[in-house]
């Protein structure tokens, strides 16, 4: 480029007619103020009703999940009213238990209540294991490339072909029936999804013209790989993890289906009640609906949140 | 193109190889040693012996592990723990009823999803977009076993007051009365074989609600997917430049904007093989459906770790196969990815 | 928004009964309810039969919105497309889908900028071709494969046989928009509608097909509105020229008068940027200041205002009129270039600078 005079470089507002730069104040377009990535994220999010509905019903679960000492009328898994319960009848609802009880004698307000924390903690938990085991092999197969990659990746594939709830049991099974069993089997299936996941997106990223550029600029690798390609990564990973949560709420029930649940039948939790009520599905279906209730809009409100943020952080969707 | 099968099977040989590690791996890793793992609680300290002998247990790791890959190799699988049965017989047994479950299954949700998708893409936005999201979005929500159960109830079971919902039968593969021929165990073809039609169409009839109940999960995916991928295409240059040349919106549609859209929905249709998989377990169990997915339901209540370790391994080869079938059926849709 | 003046008609280039006649086309974006963005702000110009004309302005001047309104292209929602585009006496805007579809590809049709897009990756070239042969005429299978090779073959396409049963990646760019050209053609349309042609392509592809379709047009006889950004390719081909800024066209003139005498400061700023090989070396480069974006709304002032070194408060007239600077010639400006303008405080220093010297008026 050659050298640009003076006056070619731009008009600045101070050598406009006053009136043209008083009009123009009000009315041009200008590109200042760049949003960032993550700023024009959340602004398309807000703009998104199934965004909304999704951050509700999440917002919603964490209250009731975080502040379940303080909702719950009563203190959970209690047996204390099983005197009340006879295994053909339950009794009517009353002002003690405005959803009555459960087939064990617990408040079944109560047990759902805590129920969604238990959900909550199996889901982040399971969620940051399969997360970390994920980004473990995905770092190890992109940091180290070559034989490593295809080994790990390799491996990968293998894990993937096996269908998550059969390599759940698999390792619940290793692991025996022990309270955070559940949470390992479920994030063992999610490692092999967010290893592929977070080896694509960075190798991905590695090839971008806007890495190339910023290694040109002579920027170190390390903060090329922290700076550039780690944080455009970390949006697949974000939105993965948001529909893994509701994944792993339904999984949990799958598993308890399975029997492989906490030994504890008396257990606040959501899938092991459904499971638990079904035999009494046509005399109490209350006992279904309403633990299968609390799964299906909990896991709606996770995923439709995660979609909507795959929308959001999706370039292409960008206007 | 051969070539592109050998050498796609050929590739199949680490995986089996790296599979039969993972599985040996976890035999050792089972709480108790894997001979009482592999044949139960009942075992006899005879039978325990004699497969500590046949395996080589007692052996040194090494040993062991080439002793196990050399008894897949030939075929052995074991025998299940509870029944006694071998395992490799069993899984070919069952298999036919669960392809047929499946294809149904997969059938519905395509018949179905497809449409759905692409109307939801063309008034991207409306009502029926709406309903086409909710409605994915519910099969991914309820857990298949509840829509199954909630499907038997409200259609074979009867609820009080809607009993004459309930015309479907609640569980098999097919009513014993029939005493149906069987050739190839998909009951369905092997009445349209025999002629004996009723035989199909009952066959037919066991497979309606397990079909719904499992095609929920595809549903969801495939309808989703094709709306995200018609919506795509429709913002291509190329559907601009068919309206331009004033061709017909059927040939456009047909010709233009399904031959592309599809070509993601082809890949995942083969990825949704596990999903399946995982769902007919469930599925199967509800329904007393006798295929794999039942089978394994018992062995995993049970505990029947060689059950499960035949099963998986199998199941593995069945995702690869299915997803070489969909890379070749990728090849006759797209040109681009077509095998010099 | 076209004056007609009084004694000028007979000798306008476009006094026979115009092939389209645009008038007063507006496009807005937006959903309803919303103010929305209006892309094409009152666009009128003729085109008769076997003209070419040019269609210039920058990216986001409306220029290629333009032509999809009048084919008919922009999607049906969130866009409301008002005015009128006479052809064959009835209006493009009004017409049913099923009327369009008749008229699409075989009255008018359009070459896109984009060959590697614009093609169906997974249909041959061949149907590409035949499809609109068969939508608009009757003909055999072996009829319009025989015409489709034909057609590529008169569109440059060596070995066309072969070429007919091959799929468009298995083609260069440059093969793609010929073959994207014979498509456009093949029903011998009056009017075709270029939006960029050139601009995807390789440079010394780009002359080829230029060159290609100035023959094809004026051996069909067919019209051609040619839309670009490079005045380049206006200059080698157009009869009459049309600059468009910020969704208004801001200069109308014949081509040889638009180069000699450019009136509006826009065209002039076009002209002046375009580096000169005869030019001294040591000569700065004049680009026009700012982007397209640092504008004004017409409703307020002359859109061009905030980039125009002439500007002054005058030119804060709301809707400023399109004024018959010379017969065939008209400029939205209030200090056009080549005149004593009333109060130019710039002065009209550049005005000597256009690429070809002042010349008989045409």
């Amino acid at each position: 480029m050659t050298q640009l005079p003076q006056d070619a470089a731009g008009v600045t507002p101070t050598e406009r007619p006053p009136a043209l730069a008083a009009a123009m104040a009000g009315g041009v377009e200008t590109d200042e103020g760049g949003t960032s990535l993550w700023t024009a994220a959340l602004k398309r999010l807000v703009r998104n009703p199934s965004a909304i509905v999704g951050a509700v019903i999440v917002a919603a679960f964490l209250i009731v999940a975080l502040l379940a000492p303080v909702l719950a009328p009563y203190r959970p898994s209690t047996t204390e009213w099983a005197n009340q319960v006879t295994p053909s009848r339950l009794p009517a609802f009353s002002p003690q238990h405005p959803l009555g009880l459960d087939p064990f004698g617990s408040d079944l307000l109560t047990q759902l209540i805590y129920g969604a924390r238990q959900s909550l903690i199996i889901g982040v938990v399971s969620t940051v294991l399969g997360l970390l085991g994920g980004a473990l092999l995905g770092i190890l197969a992109g940091a180290f490339g070559g034989w490593v990659d295809t080994l790990v990746m390799r491996l990968v594939d293998i894990l993937l072909s096996i269908p998550s709830l059969l390599l759940a049991v698999s390792v619940a099974a290793i692991v025996g029936r022990r309270p955070e069993s559940l949470m390992i089997a479920i994030a063992a299936a999610q490692v092999p999804v967010f290893a592929r996941l977070l080896r694509g997106s960075m190798l991905k990223q590695r090839g971008q013209d806007y890495v190339l550029a910023a290694t040109s600029l002579g920027l170190r690798r390390r903060s090329v790989v922290m700076g550039h390609v780690f944080p455009n990564s970390l949006g697949p990973v974000i939105v993965q993890a948001t529909l893994i949560l509701a994944t792993a709420i339904i999984e949990v029930a799958a598993l308890s289906y399975l029997g492989m649940g906490s030994p504890d039948p008396t257990v606040a939790e959501w899938g092991r009640m459904l499971v638990k009520a079904q035999e009494r599905l046509e005399s109490y279906p209350h006992l279904t609906i309403l633990p299968g209730l609390c799964i299906a809009v909990t896991a709606l409100g996770f995923t439709l949140l995660g979609e909507a943020l795959r929308e959001a952080l999706d370039p292409k969707t960008r206007k | 193109m051969l070539r592109f099968v050998v050498r796609r099977l050929l590739l199949l040989v680490p995986v089996l190889v790296g599979l039969s590690v993972l599985l040996f791996a976890w035999l050792r890793a089972l709480p108790g040693d894997p001979a009482r793992a592999l044949l139960g609680d009942k075992a006899t300290p005879e039978a325990i012996a004699r497969l500590n002998a046949q395996y080589g247990f007692d052996q040194p790791l090494i040993v062991q592990f080439f002793t196990y890959v050399g008894q897949l190799a030939q075929g052995n699988f074991g025998a299940s723990a509870r029944t006694g049965e071998p395992v490799l017989q069993t899984f070919l047994d069952r298999f036919p009823a669960t392809v047929e479950l499946a294809l149904v299954a997969l059938l519905f949700a395509i018949v179905v999803g497809v449409p759905l998708g692409y109307f939801a893409a063309k008034r991207a936005g409306g009502v029926l977009d709406l309903f086409a999201v909710g409605s994915s979005l519910l099969g991914v929500v309820i857990p298949v076993f509840v829509l199954a159960y909630l499907l038997k109830i409200v259609f074979a079971i009867g609820l009080p007051g809607l009993e004459f919902l309930a015309i479907l039968p609640s569980s098999g593969r097919q009513d014993v009365r029939m005493f149906a021929t069987h050739i190839t165990d998909f009951y369905i073809l092997d009445g349209l074989m025999t002629r004996e039609f009723d035989a199909a169409w009952d066959a037919f009839k066991h497979l309606i609600l397990p079909g719904l109940a499992l095609g929920s999960i595809p549903l969801a995916s495939i309808t989703r997917m094709t709306r995200a991928s018609v919506l795509e295409v429709l913002n291509e240059d190329y559907i601009r430049t068919a309206n331009a040349k004033g061709l017909s919106q059927t040939l456009i549609t047909w010709r233009h904007v399904m031959k592309n859209a599809m070509l993601p929905v082809i890949t995942t249709i083969g990825l949704l093989t596990g999903q399946l998989l995982s769902g007919a377990v469930l599925t199967e169990s509800v329904f007393a459906f006798n295929g794999i997915g039942s089978y394994l339901f018992e062995a995993i209540s049970t505990l029947d770790y060689a059950v499960l370790q035949g099963f998986i391994l199998f199941i593995a080869i069945v995702f690869a196969l299915v997803n070489l079938i969909v890379d070749l059926l990728y090849g006759v849709f797209d040109p681009r990815m077509r095998v010099q | 928004m076209t004056t007609t003046y009084p004694g000028v008609d007979e000798a306008s280039p476009g006094s026979r009964t115009p092939l389209l006649s645009v008038r007063d086309l507006r496009v807005t974006f937006g959903r309803r309810g919303q103010t929305g963005f209006r892309a094409v702000d009152g666009v009128s110009f003729d085109i008769s039969p076997g003209e070419v004309i040019g269609l210039v302005g920058e990216s986001g001047s409306g220029k290629s919105v333009t032509s999809m309104a009048i084919m008919g292209l922009l999607p049906t929602r969130g866009v409301r497309v008002e005015g009128e585009a006479l052809y064959d006496g009835r209006n493009l805007l009004d017409l049913s889908q099923r009327e369009l579809c008749r008229v699409r590809g075989s009255q008018l049709a359009m070459v896109f900028q984009d060959p590697m897009s614009s093609l169906n990756p997974v249909v041959t070239v061949g149907t590409q071709v035949t499809e609109v042969l068969h939508a608009h005429q009757k003909l055999s299978r072996a009829d319009a494969k025989a015409e489709a090779i034909d057609l590529l073959r008169r569109c440059g396409i060596p070995d066309p046989g072969r070429r007919f049963g091959e799929y468009p990646h298995q083609l260069s760019g440059g093969m793609r928009q010929r073959a994207l050209i014979a498509t456009a053609l093949a029903c011998k349309p009056k009017l075709l509608i270029c939006d960029e042609p050139t601009t995807a392509l390789d440079v010394t592809i780009q002359a080829q097909v230029l060159e290609l379709l100035a023959e094809l047009v004026s051996s069909l006889g067919t019209a051609m509105v040619m839309i670009t950004h490079d005045l380049g390719v206006v200059a080698g081909l157009c009869d009459r020229v049309n600059v468009m800024y910020a969704g208004r066209i801001v200069e109308q003139a014949p081509r040889r008068e638009l180069f000699a005498h450019p009136r509006h400061r826009y065209t002039e700023g076009l002209l002046n940027s375009i580096p000169r090989l005869d030019g001294d070396r040591d000569e700065p480069l004049h680009p026009i200041p700012g982007t397209p974006r640092d504008t004004i709304g017409w409703e307020k002032a002359c859109a061009f205002a905030p980039r125009c070194r002439h500007a002054t408060d005058e030119c804060l007239r709301p809707d400023l009129e399109l004024r018959q600077l010379a017969p065939h010639h008209d400029v939205r400006c209030v200090h056009p270039a080549g005149a004593a303008s009333s109060g130019a405080t710039g002065g009209a220093s550049a005005a000597g600078r256009s690429p070809e010297p002042p010349k008989e008026r045409s």
